[in-house]
């Protein structure tokens, strides 16, 4: 067999059927299902008489739409009540697992996969959700998708899909300290642009991929979508095999050697090739800040506002100059001389247990701004059980950070956790869109250690000023 | 979904690159769970700049839409092209497209052309300055031409797609018919990959 791609192998290994003229049908392991773009999917499923094919390969939970704060109460917007019951009502209708909203393994739905082991190497994941491929970090083909696709999967476990190109992102040296996964992301989308993965599934290669925990390995697979990609994912080696063992759905005893064996057939064959290549240089990276409202546009913290007459285009200059007035940001303000009042940790890019204890590092002891409110969001109920056994949540409120129950809350801001209009957020979360975390609201994505250090500043710092001593 | 054929009528002047689901379909939208009505809402935030291109009268109910590089970039609603939809969008002409967005559109029957950025550059000038100007888009010949005159390109598109949007087929059912192809490939799968159910009742025993 000629050599292959990590993405290539999984591909080939899920090829229900290929025929000329047609894109490939292609088999789907897991689908994880959501409340907000499964009732339309579920709906037309019973208008037509179809069932769900699959129900022990779908699971599904809360997460977009639910309040963090209050849940025993009567939730206070009966539209967002109607979508929660709607999933339990279908899930229930169709035999689907649903973890509901007091279920301590209620969490964001690309957290609770990994955390409950349910996502392993190897295997193809799909969700109606864009950050899916944040489960690519576990060396999955896990892609996000439409709703009409969604019904497709829930009727026939598969997707017929066109084949993706492949891009190699290949990261090496060593990340300085202060330097996280998430800062290296954004470096990477910095430079090949929020268009520049479209059609592609990226495979992140490396030094610095190689060292990075599980949890770092996500933040960066979770942001390929900024970067236009269908999908990122990275080889299976023993960092992920360690996290992947003794979990509920983990495989056991000798199970376990075989599924491992075959996880170690995956990685990219030595002579395989990419159709594009793409590198960096680790060394150099720095703590970014976004200062505009694509996720490309970055700079590192020791930097400035950039001038958009300096930008490489008429329409690049004119999308940054735009970008400027809605964040109400002059070229040429140095990174650290930007206030903010709102800070946000949490959102399946930065809210794992180790996204918290570096957080709870950098505030240990210290207050939060009096000009700031800030708020943790633990991606799951585990993850929130876990840092309240290691007392992180008392760190986060002797700081004077609310400490709130699992959700994707303020990443997208379909809950009440909102900005207002000309708020200026510090936020751990992957996209910095207009409006994303409310109306009128400015969002600058950063690490959540760099969160920290702003919320107890009132403005940007270099977070290398704080760690690095 | 209705067979797509050929659009013909005149084009709204989207001159923005890298424009996100979120601006097209606001989240709050998003609560709801039904899956007509969203044309109201498309665009909303926008929509609150009184010269925002769809407040002006002249591309009322225009059934072509011209936009910048990465339309449709960022998250996966689908909502995003019900709402372009319900306004009446049956083609979008773009340099490139986010690639979630892109297949939505495809099953709801909404046609994603890609043109070179210099061609849609001259359509969208074209638009600004006649905003009845006429455009064909027709998907049996591939091509994109402006009504009366010369102007005509062509367009490439993948042919599965173009067939199913063409017979306006229901992909689901077209995918059912493989029913034994996916019972085999079923058969093969190891069995020490996750069962969601069998898992959840062992946890529960």
């Amino acid at each position: 067999m000629s050599p292959q791609t990590l993405s290539e192998k999984i591909w080939e290994q899920h090829l229900v059927r290929q025929q000329t003229g047609q894109p490939d049908l292609l088999y789907i392991d897991m689908h994880l299902v959501h409340e907000v773009t499964s009732p339309q999917a579920f709906e037309s499923l019973r208008i037509a008489g179809r069932t769900v094919r699959r129900p022990d390969l779908t699971f599904s939970t809360v997460d977009h739409n639910i309040p963090t704060i209050g849940r025993e109460l009567p939730n206070p917007d009966p539209t967002s009540q109607k979508q929660i019951d709607t999933l339990r009502d279908n899930c229930n209708q169709f035999g689907i697992p649903f973890y509901d909203m007091f279920d301590l393994r209620q969490g964001i739905v690309h957290i609770i996969g990994p955390e409950q082991g349910m996502t392993q190497p190897g295997m193809v994941i799909v969700c109606g959700d864009s950050h899916t491929s944040t489960h690519g970090a576990f060396g999955a083909l896990a892609f996000g998708i439409g709703t009409s696709e969604v019904e497709h999967v829930l009727a026939t476990q598969s997707l017929m899909q066109a084949r993706p190109k492949t891009m190699s992102v290949e990261v090496n040296g060593t990340l300085g300290v202060g330097v996280t996964a998430k800062d290296v992301i954004l470096a990477i989308i910095r430079k090949i642009g929020v268009d520049g993965g479209i059609g592609h599934v990226i495979e992140y290669r490396g030094d610095v991929i190689r060292a990075l925990s599980m949890e770092g390995r996500m933040t960066m697979c979770n942001m390929s979508i900024e970067a236009g990609a269908r999908a990122g994912l990275i080889a299976p080696d023993q960092t992920t095999f360690d996290y992947v063992k003794g979990r509920p759905y983990a495989p056991q005893g000798e199970d376990w050697e075989k599924a491992v064996a075959y996880w170690k057939t995956l990685p990219t064959d030595e002579s395989a090739t990419f159709d594009k290549y793409v590198e960096l240089d680790g060394n150099t990276i720095e703590p970014h800040v976004t200062w505009g409202t694509t996720p490309a546009q970055s700079v590192p913290v020791s930097g400035m506002v950039p001038d958009p007459d300096e930008a490489v285009s008429p329409s690049a200059r004119e999308t940054a100059a735009r970008s400027l007035v809605y964040m109400g940001l002059t070229a040429g303000t140095k990174i650290q001389d930007i206030t903010i009042n709102r800070v946000f940790l949490g959102s399946c890019t930065n809210s794992r247990i180790e996204d918290l204890r570096a957080a709870a590092k950098v505030v240990q002891g210290k207050r939060v701004a009096s000009t700031v409110s800030a708020m943790v969001v633990p991606g799951s109920g585990l993850i929130k059980q876990q840092a309240e056994r290691e007392g992180l949540d008392q760190i986060f409120k002797d700081a004077g950070f609310e400490w709130r129950d699992a959700g994707c809350s303020m990443c997208l801001g379909m809950n009440p956790d909102i900005l207002l209009p000309g708020e200026r957020c510090a936020s751990t979360s992957n996209r910095n869109f207009e409006g994303r975390q409310g109306a009128g609201g400015r969002t600058h994505l950063v690490s959540p250690e760099m969160a920290a250090a702003a919320a107890i500043a009132g403005h940007f710092v270099d977070i290398r000023d704080i760690v690095g001593k | 979904m209705e067979p797509v054929h050929n659009i013909v009528g005149n084009a709204i002047p989207l001159n923005r690159a890298d424009v996100d689901t979120d601006q097209i379909m606001p989240k709050q939208f998003l609560k709801r769970i039904e899956r007509s009505g969203f044309g109201p809402f498309t665009f909303y935030d926008w929509k609150k700049d009184p010269d925002f291109v769809t407040n002006q009268p002249q591309y009322y109910g225009a059934p072509i839409m011209l936009a910048q590089q990465n339309f449709g970039c960022g998250s996966s609603r689908e909502h995003a092209p019900w709402g372009l939809e319900d306004m009446g969008v049956k083609s979008i002409i773009a340099p490139s497209f986010g690639d979630i967005f892109r297949n939505n559109c495809a099953k709801i029957g909404l046609l994603c052309v890609v043109l070179p950025q210099s061609d849609v550059d001259y359509l969208m000038a074209r638009a600004e300055e006649l905003p009845a100007g006429q455009i064909v888009v027709s998907l049996e010949s591939q091509t994109v031409s402006v009504a009366g005159t010369e102007w005509q390109r062509h367009f490439d598109i993948d042919p599965f797609v173009r067939q199913c949007l063409m017979n306006g087929l229901d992909d689901i059912g077209l995918t059912m018919q493989y029913d034994d192809d996916i019972a085999i490939f079923e058969e093969s799968r190891s069995p020490l990959l996750p069962l969601t159910l069998k898992n959840e009742a062992s946890a529960k025993a």
